[in-house]
């Protein structure tokens, strides 16, 4: 079967999400939305990937409960980073570009959960079925998150 | 008639009155020493501007000067009644102090200058970045204390004018949440309930809302109904213990930051028992099934843990509220400057909603306001909306105020919701908005993280205008200052928070040079030549009365439909609620009765948002949720704020709105009587925090969170364990700093976080992380109110309680008629 793969698929992408969503948080800390939002965000994804480790185990996976950890260095470089440049107004681009792979990236998961989902109507798996009931719809409050925030700032960042 | 000292005793004294039965009159007077009734030379009609209750009264003019004030014995809000602010507030009015001459910035110092001069530099900066980068370079922030046509006229000028997207209000920081709550669950602003509900309810729940220290007539007339027949149980949730919670039968004092989940437990006790109107729910709501499932998760337990309150307690207020028969909800800043404020405040609507008490008397929903044209700055399009409730994502709806303004759709911008004040901040930060226009209003001291702020607002790169009648903090960072009329010097309309429209006349001329707020936007739009489509000025209006009928066109067949009102019509009797058109003549006490809402896809004013993330709701969504406009139960998730207790900063601070002072105190601290009541910042805590920090009543302390510190006298009061009381806003110009701290600071928000609630963009005063530190002993009991929920919690000499000036002694006559209902 190659149920497996999807499930791996879909841990990788979470952990993805999650780690995007905070790198987003710290690098435009001084965008206080997008830095607390992102960070709440985030702790959907990592969720959903403690929730798919366990269940994973029911098709014989060892998939790593803990979410993708972060570097604190590195972390603490970004927000430093953002606190430098927040006077500069380049920084709208980079924040229109991150966006925009978030978005991408939240669509992304969002397929992996539909796929999911059909697989688990095939199999006739209630508790799977459950945990995508559960979790896609946060996935897709990420995907238009990112989108609503994408249309608020475009039009500041490109006609200024 | 009796005297009384309406400081040491703000809600005067009591004329109880039973369920059902009209509130008896009690008119309040207060006029200047050695003046009599039979001195005055004319009353001259208005409406409170300290506060947003909306108390009707009359100023008392001798030889061209405001000698004094009395309640409208006829108004339907106050029924004659006046608070302390409302008592004693005019003063501010004649002070040595005000702006007479407009300012210049020359050679960085602020110069007097004349109008001609002062108008060319802002028309000469204006011209010129529309030029380089267009109207993203220029942002309107206005307040929630002008009047109507003045709203109107800058919303006009700025989104059809201008075009530019940057226009809001400081009911960013009061109210936004109200009407954004309103919002999401009716698709429309306007407030269900009428401040008549508090003569019929049999149980009034206040969350968040310190009615007694924020609307003082509005708590007088809850007293009276305590001390009469058949009284009204109470239910307050505050972590304070305010007047509110000792008159409360239950009290809820919950740990900052968690309304959401204590308002999903009380929902899941209601649903639970089956305390619910299903017929109702059937016929005009949608969602329910979304809350039922989401409050499952919450049971009293678990939302005691969450919250700190005991898990009886919240089932004790449920089956309260469950068995009500006409259940009056308010909600002030406790919830909408908290943690998921819009998410909390809907949940409140939810309760009224699932129960049907909605649209009948006793059964009103009031989110309140916070000043007193909060209404107004909605309804125009100054503050973040579009005028007249018009719906900024549905384009027949911009085509429609692009045809009453006679411009192009395209001029209007739309692309995204209107800019809120924190994001414009934001962009100033950053260098793309280039001119700000602050008028009646002081960011400089009531935006949150005001370090951040000054240091915005300083910058050389950002041409800013402030438009007021002192040289506020804000001011004198300005490049051009100019000199503003205020209440009783100028003519307009205000709405109170139950749809009441009062007129407020001119009484007196302003002083020096000072100019009503009408003609300076005026001005400003003729100079700038703005014009509609046929080459006509843009505004086509010049005074306060032909400013109203053009807004009064605006309004037609809206919401807040004003069709039927004339000043005419306002002069003399009592305020009217809208809508008022040819249906409805005298105005309507209650909408949304018979479950009709004003929801439609086609008529809403918005979509909605995400009560978490802030998303917009597309077009199509609303319409699959929602084709038939019912009324729009969402269900939110408890999320933890952003802020926590940590091992440096283990206590949580909230600030707040007090008795004797208003907003930053331009007009308040100049009143002897109020200023005298409350003269400086003070510190709240617990007495077992005291006794855990070795603190003593009157002691100096320092409060500090990640951003800055601020000194102030200790009050030990009944606050919550754990959490710190700080009032705003105690700023910076009657100090040495003049704009900024002169060593400790002062303001509460030298200590506030940039966060802000994602849904209706309200700045989050009320979770900051914060630690106190004893700084030196102190000579007797900080200065404090006693009177009001900085009540001392333990003995506590008499002598030191607050009371008035001798001159504070005002007037009380009972017995007499009138009071509309």
């Amino acid at each position: 079967m190659k149920f497996g793969l999807v499930l791996e698929e879909m841990h990788r992408s979470e952990n993805d999400l999650a780690h995007h969503l905070l790198v987003i948080s710290e690098r435009h800390k001084v965008d206080h939305e997008i830095y607390h939002l992102a960070r709440d965000l985030a702790r959907w994804s990592q969720q959903h990937v403690r929730d798919i480790a366990d269940i994973a185990k029911n098709y014989g996976q060892n998939l790593d409960p803990e979410p993708r950890g972060e570097a604190g260095l590195m972390e603490t470089i970004r927000e430093k980073g953002s606190e430098m440049v927040g006077r500069r107004p380049e920084t709208g681009m980079l924040l229109l570009r991150d966006l925009r792979e978030l978005y991408l990236k939240a669509c992304g998961v969002s397929a992996d959960w539909e796929l999911l989902a059909q697989a688990a109507q095939g199999m006739k798996d209630k508790n799977l079925l459950a945990l995508a009931e559960k979790c896609h719809p946060q996935t897709i409050r990420q995907m238009k998150w990112a989108n609503g925030k994408l249309k608020e700032s475009a039009t500041q960042i490109l006609v200024s | 008639m009796a005297r009384i000292d309406r400081i040491a005793e703000p809600w005067g004294t009591r004329t109880p009155y039973g369920s059902g039965a009209d509130w008896p009159v009690r008119v309040d007077t207060h006029l200047a020493e050695g003046v009599t009734p039979e001195d005055v030379d004319r009353w001259v009609q208005t409406a409170s501007l300290l506060h947003s209750n909306g108390d009707a009264m009359d100023i008392a003019v001798k030889d061209n000067r405001i000698v004094g004030v009395r309640g409208r014995a006829v108004d339907r809000v106050n029924h004659g009644r006046l608070g302390p602010k409302d008592l004693y507030g005019w003063q501010a009015n004649a002070s040595p102090d005000r702006l007479t001459k407009p300012l210049i910035r020359e050679g960085g110092k602020l110069v007097e200058t004349d109008w001609d001069t002062a108008m060319q530099r802002i028309v000469d900066k204006s011209k010129a970045l529309l030029a380089e980068q267009g109207p993203s370079a220029l942002g309107f922030y206005t307040t929630g204390q002008l009047f109507s046509e003045e709203y109107y006229t800058l919303g006009t000028m700025a989104h059809g004018g201008i075009g530019t997207n940057h226009v809001d209000g400081n009911t960013r920081l009061c109210t936004a949440t109200a009407g954004e709550a309103l919002k999401e669950s009716f698709g429309c602003d306007g407030q269900p309930g009428s401040y008549t509900d508090v003569d019929h309810a049999d149980v009034i729940a206040l969350y968040g809302h310190n009615v007694a220290e924020t609307q003082t007539v509005l708590w007088t007339r809850m007293l009276d109904r305590l001390a009469g027949p058949n009284p009204p149980k109470i239910i307050c949730v505050d972590p304070r213990m305010t007047p509110v919670a000792r008159a409360a039968t239950v009290h809820l004092a919950p740990r900052p930051g968690t309304n959401v989940a204590l308002m999903n437990g009380i929902l899941h006790e209601i649903i639970t028992n089956g305390w619910v109107d299903q017929e109702y729910i059937q016929a005009h709501t949608v969602g329910y099934s979304e809350l039922e499932k989401e409050v499952k998760n919450y049971p009293p337990a678990l939302v005691a843990e969450i919250c700190g309150v005991p898990a009886e307690q919240i089932s004790e207020a449920a089956s309260i509220i469950g068995h009500a028969e006409r259940l009056l909800s308010t909600v002030l800043q406790g919830f909408y400057q908290s943690n998921q404020a819009t998410a909390a405040a809907v949940q409140v609507n939810n309760v009224n909603i699932i129960r049907g008490m909605l649209g009948k008397r006793g059964c009103g929903i009031l989110q309140m306001n916070g000043q007193p044209t909060a209404e107004n700055t909605r309804e125009c399009g100054a503050d973040g909306d579009l005028a007249a409730f018009r719906n900024w994502s549905n384009d027949a709806h911009i085509q429609d105020l692009a045809r009453v303004w006679n411009i192009d759709p395209m001029s209007i911008p739309h692309y995204s919701p209107p800019t809120h004040v924190m994001q414009m901040m934001r962009y100033a930060e950053d260098g793309s908005i280039r001119m700000l226009w602050v008028s009646g209003t002081n960011p400089a001291v009531s935006l949150p993280e005001l370090a951040r702020i000054r240091s915005i607002l300083e910058q050389d790169r950002l041409f800013l205008v402030v438009q007021d009648i002192f040289l506020s903090e804000t001011a004198q960072l300005a490049d051009v200052v100019l000199p503003a009329a205020t209440w009783g010097e100028k003519t307009g309309t205000f709405t109170n928070v139950d749809r009441t429209v009062h007129l407020s006349e001119k009484a007196v001329d302003p002083p020096g040079e000072a100019r009503p707020d009408l003609e300076i936007f005026i001005d400003y739009a003729h100079r700038m030549g703005l014009q509609d489509k046929d080459g006509q000025p843009l505004i086509k209006w010049h005074d306060p009365e032909s400013a109203f009928e053009a807004w009064k066109e605006c309004t037609r067949g809206k919401p807040c439909d004003y069709t039927g009102i004339t000043y005419d019509k306002l002069r003399g009797g009592s305020g009217i609620q809208w809508p008022c058109n040819e249906e409805n003549p005298d105005g309507t006490e209650r909408i949304y009765a018979d479950g009709k809402f004003w929801a439609h896809p086609e008529y809403c004013e918005t979509y909605g948002r995400d009560l978490i993330t802030g998303a917009p709701v597309e077009p199509t969504e609303y319409k699959a949720l929602n084709p038939e406009g019912k009324a729009i139960i969402k269900a939110a998730e408890y999320m933890p704020p952003h802020e926590l207790p940590s091992q440096d900063f283990p206590l949580q601070l909230i600030t707040g709105r007090t008795l004797y002072q208003f907003h930053t105190r331009t007009k308040t601290g100049r009143a002897p009587e109020l200023q005298a009541a409350a003269p400086d910042v003070w510190v709240e805590l617990s007495a077992d925090d005291a006794g855990a920090y070795g603190i003593a009543e009157g002691d100096l302390a320092e409060v500090e969170t990640p951003r800055g510190s601020v000194r102030a006298r200790v009050r030990i009061s009944g606050i919550r364990n754990g959490v710190l009381f700080l009032p705003f806003h105690y700023g910076y110009w009657d100090t040495k700093g003049g704009h900024q701290p002169d060593g400790a600071g002062r303001a509460a928000n030298e200590l506030t976080i940039t966060d802000w609630d994602a849904a209706s963009k309200q700045p989050i005063f009320k979770t900051a992380a914060a630690r106190i530190t004893r700084i030196s002993g102190g000579d007797g009991p900080s200065s404090a109110p006693t009177t009001t929920a900085s009540a001392p919690a333990g003995v506590f000499p008499e002598d030191a309680r607050t009371k008035g000036l001798p001159t504070a002694l005002a007037d009380e006559a009972t017995g007499t008629a009138g009071g509309a209902r």
